[in-house]
């Protein structure tokens, strides 16, 4: 508990709170602030980015940094060079809400709660229960956790 | 990079002949409605492995000819309280050649869309006074594939004008809608994507000239409204049922969309 509350402190006020998916402030397309204030585990981020039940990016996305990993996507460009390409605040816009940056593309929100047509309940088929809270694709530690992963894909 | 390893991809310049006769048109201008939207139409044959392909090229490779076989058998089997068969008032299988490319259609006396299924069914019910058969069971199925391999090699022609116009419309608006958490619609993965993997899946445009398909991975014949429910699932969304007045005005407007293709069913799909 005391080692708890000791890291808490170290690392600000954001630790206690959590951005919900609908105060996620951004500017553009850019998210500059931590949703969680826990830094990123790139490790798990690819391990989120490559799991069909997770992010799923691979789904529509390709890379050699995963190239372990069979059945690379072709939807959506290949992601080698990409913590180049973008900043750690675009990383973090792109992968909350992807729409932002680019009108009407295919990449889903992977951190939004609202705004969906006849929104199921994960492949069920059915309905989202009515009045329970919907929760986002990733949590917010995933969202992190994708974007220090995405900040290594430099080339 | 190794794109998709291990999902061999199909030769693009293939061509189709069933039997080492009939010919299917596989590729074509696409109709006037999608101007705009595609100049060339290709039937989901095109987009599957070699395989795959290979065993629609030989009906005693495809094993949806089964069902076809089962279908003749109930084509000329007496049914319900009148006692009469298809073929009581049909006549040979064959002699329906040229009805599964009009369908879906208007049906001036139920007035609304038919879907082949939903005629067969009203023929059931009201002319042989037997149970209708549920979307997309397996009789339905069989029966639908018998009528359509009697019109392969011939091409689909929908009207989309006329009484059947609103219901197209509705269709046409539902193909476009985004749906689900994944907020996709047909036409971002069949429209725009199409010739890319999706994971494991090399997608094709989605046309339903080759339904009821056989699926390998299902081993059974499919139905067009059962594989959109799969299909709208995927975009994590609430799916209509098949049989749902949706689903019926959105097979009438992607059966549009193959209008010039060959009718090749019952295809062999992965
Ligand atoms: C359904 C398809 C799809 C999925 C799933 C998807 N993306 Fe994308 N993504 C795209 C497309 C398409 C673009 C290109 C943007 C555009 O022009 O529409 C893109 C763009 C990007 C970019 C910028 C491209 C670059 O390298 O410059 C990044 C980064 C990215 N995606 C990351 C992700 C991550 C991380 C995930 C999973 C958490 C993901 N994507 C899931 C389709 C997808
Ligand atoms: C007692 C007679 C009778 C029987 C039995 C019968 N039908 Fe029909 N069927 C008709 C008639 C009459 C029509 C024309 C209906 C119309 O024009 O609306 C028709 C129409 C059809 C059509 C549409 C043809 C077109 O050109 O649009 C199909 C398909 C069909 N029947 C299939 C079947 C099948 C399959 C069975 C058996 C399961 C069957 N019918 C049993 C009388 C029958
Ligand atoms: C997330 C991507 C995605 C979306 C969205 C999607 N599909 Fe599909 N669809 C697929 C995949 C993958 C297949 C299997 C490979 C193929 O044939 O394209 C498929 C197959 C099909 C087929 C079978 C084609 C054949 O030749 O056997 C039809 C028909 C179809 N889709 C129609 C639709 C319709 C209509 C919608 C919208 C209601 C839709 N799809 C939405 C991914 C999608």
């Amino acid at each position: 508990m005391i080692a708890l509350a000791a890291f808490a402190m170290g690392t600000g006020a954001a630790f206690a709170e959590e951005t919900a998916p609908e105060n996620v402030s951004f500017d553009g397309y850019e998210v500059a602030e931590s949703l969680t204030g826990v830094p990123g585990d790139p490790e798990k981020g690819r391990e989120i980015m490559t799991n069909k039940s997770a992010g799923n990016c691979i789904s529509c996305h390709a890379a050699e940094a995963y190239a372990d990993v069979p059945f690379h996507g072709e939807v959506g460009p290949v992601l080698d060079g990409a913590g180049d390409r973008w900043s750690e605040a675009e990383l973090r816009g792109l992968v909350v809400n992807a729409k932002m940056a680019f009108d009407g593309t295919v990449m889903p929100a992977f951190y939004k709660t609202d705004g969906f047509t006849r929104l199921g309940d994960a492949f069920t088929g059915k309905a989202w229960p009515e009045g329970e809270p919907v929760t986002p694709l990733l949590t917010a530690q995933e969202v992190e956790d994708v974007v220090a992963y995405l900040k290594t894909l430099t080339e | 990079l190794a794109f998709g390893a291990g999902a061999a991809m199909a030769d693009e310049d293939a061509e189709l002949v069933i039997n080492g006769e009939i010919e299917i048109v596989t590729k074509t201008a696409a109709p006037a409605h999608l101007d705009g939207a595609l100049d060339e139409i290709m039937s989901g044959w095109r987009f599957r492995d070699d395989t795959t392909q290979a065993m629609q090229m030989d009906d005693f490779d495809n094993p949806a000819m089964l069902a076809v076989e089962d279908a003749l058998e109930i084509w000329a089997t007496a049914d319900g309280s009148e006692g009469k068969s298809c073929m009581d008032c049909h006549g040979a299988a064959e002699d329906m050649a040229g009805v599964k490319p009009v369908y879906p259609k208007w049906n001036e006396a139920a007035g609304e869309v038919y879907t082949l299924q939903m005629q067969v069914n009203d023929c059931r019910e009201n002319r042989m006074g037997a149970e209708p058969w549920k979307v997309d069971a397996s009789d339905a199925l069989a029966m639908e594939g018998l009528l359509s391999s009697v019109s392969r090699g011939m091409p689909m022609n929908v009207a989309i004008d006329g009484p059947a116009q609103s219901t197209w419309e509705q269709g046409k608006e539902l193909y476009y809608t985004r749906t689900g958490q994944l907020d996709l619609s047909c036409a971002t993965c069949h429209e725009q994507n199409y010739g890319n993997m999706i994971r494991a899946d090399h997608l094709s445009m989605g046309m339903v000239n080759g339904f009821p398909t056989y699926r390998l991975k299902d081993s059974k014949l499919v139905g067009v409204q059962s594989r959109f429910k799969g299909c709208v699932r995927d975009t994590r969304a609430e799916t209509y049922s098949p049989g749902s007045p949706e689903f019926i005005a959105l097979e009438l407007y992607v059966a549009s969309r193959a209008n010039g293709l060959s009718v090749e069913g019952p295809a062999v799909r992965n």
